[in-house]
């Protein structure tokens, strides 16, 4: 499912919960280009709705989709600017 | 109604000329500026006053305070009181769960109060967040300060409690009181006492 993106890099936050997916995400996404695009890869059931409402709320970030598989949430957020 | 007859309240102003209303745009405009650059780039501020030490009390705010950096928020968040342990560098390895007056706790009061069952229920509680893959402390008070949050250690109570500045983790905000911590609360759009 990665394929559909070009990802610029991947972030595994498996086993980590509250508040690291959001904290690691936006650590790993200040250190990218813009244009590049990020895959989040948690095991966190909170993730979904948390990193949804951290892209809504943080500017020069973009949710590009968000895919759940089992026991694994995968998001893929996009550096706007 | 009709749109183009001059009539009600604008008949009973004074005679508006084209040069009245590229004053008034101007005005406008120069005030509009000037709210944009008070308001910043709508860069949110959070205020979080931390007064409780015990171990389960001093994650939400550093939760919150990591977070909302995440979301590029400016965050302060002022300790005093019990709070101030969790910025003491020895003492916040050692923040301790209470058993006594949790009615979730599975054991009633009189057992609660036994010696050592506030280090057994602490004990448990740190396996539990260990097993659930949730930060520690010390990686909370890291990450905040990483990521810009003003931790404050309130200097009333570190006179009080007779510690010294050096006691504190590294870019801790030492020597400031309430009415700065009254400051931040009033810029601030989110404002927590924990």
């Amino acid at each position: 499912m990665s394929s559909e993106y070009d990802i610029a890099e991947m972030l595994d936050v498996k086993g980590q919960s509250c508040p690291m997916p959001i904290v690691k995400t936006k650590q790993a996404i200040d250190d990218l280009e813009a244009g590049d695009v990020l895959e989040v890869v948690a095991t966190d059931s909170g993730s979904i709705s948390d990193i949804r409402g951290w892209a809504d709320g943080t500017d020069g970030v973009e949710l590009l989709e968000q895919v759940e598989g089992d026991d694994q949430y995968t998001h893929y957020v996009k550096k706007t600017d | 109604m009709s749109t183009d007859t001059p009539s009600g309240a604008d008949a009973n102003d004074e005679p508006t000329t084209e040069a009245d209303l590229v004053a008034r745009v101007e005005k406008l405009e120069e005030k509009v500026a000037t709210l944009e650059t008070d308001d910043g780039d709508d860069g949110k501020k959070m205020t979080i006053v931390a007064t409780q030490g015990s171990f389960d009390m001093a994650y939400p705010p550093l939760i919150l305070a990591s977070t909302a950096a995440a979301f590029d928020w400016e965050v302060v968040v002022f300790h005093t009181f019990w709070g101030l342990d969790i910025l003491h560098e020895d003492n916040s390895k050692d923040l301790k769960l209470s058993a006594v007056g949790n009615p979730n706790m599975p054991m009633p009061n009189a057992l609660a109060a036994l010696p050592g069952m506030d280090a057994m229920a602490t004990r448990m509680m740190r396996k539990k967040i260990d097993e659930n893959g949730t930060a520690t402390i010390e990686e909370l008070i890291d990450l905040s300060l990483e990521q810009g949050v003003d931790l404050q250690a309130c200097q009333m109570t570190i006179d009080l409690m007779g510690y010294d500045e050096d006691d504190f983790y590294d870019g801790v905000t030492t020597g400031v009181g309430a009415a700065t911590a009254l400051q931040h609360m009033a810029e601030s759009d989110v404002q927590l006492l924990v």
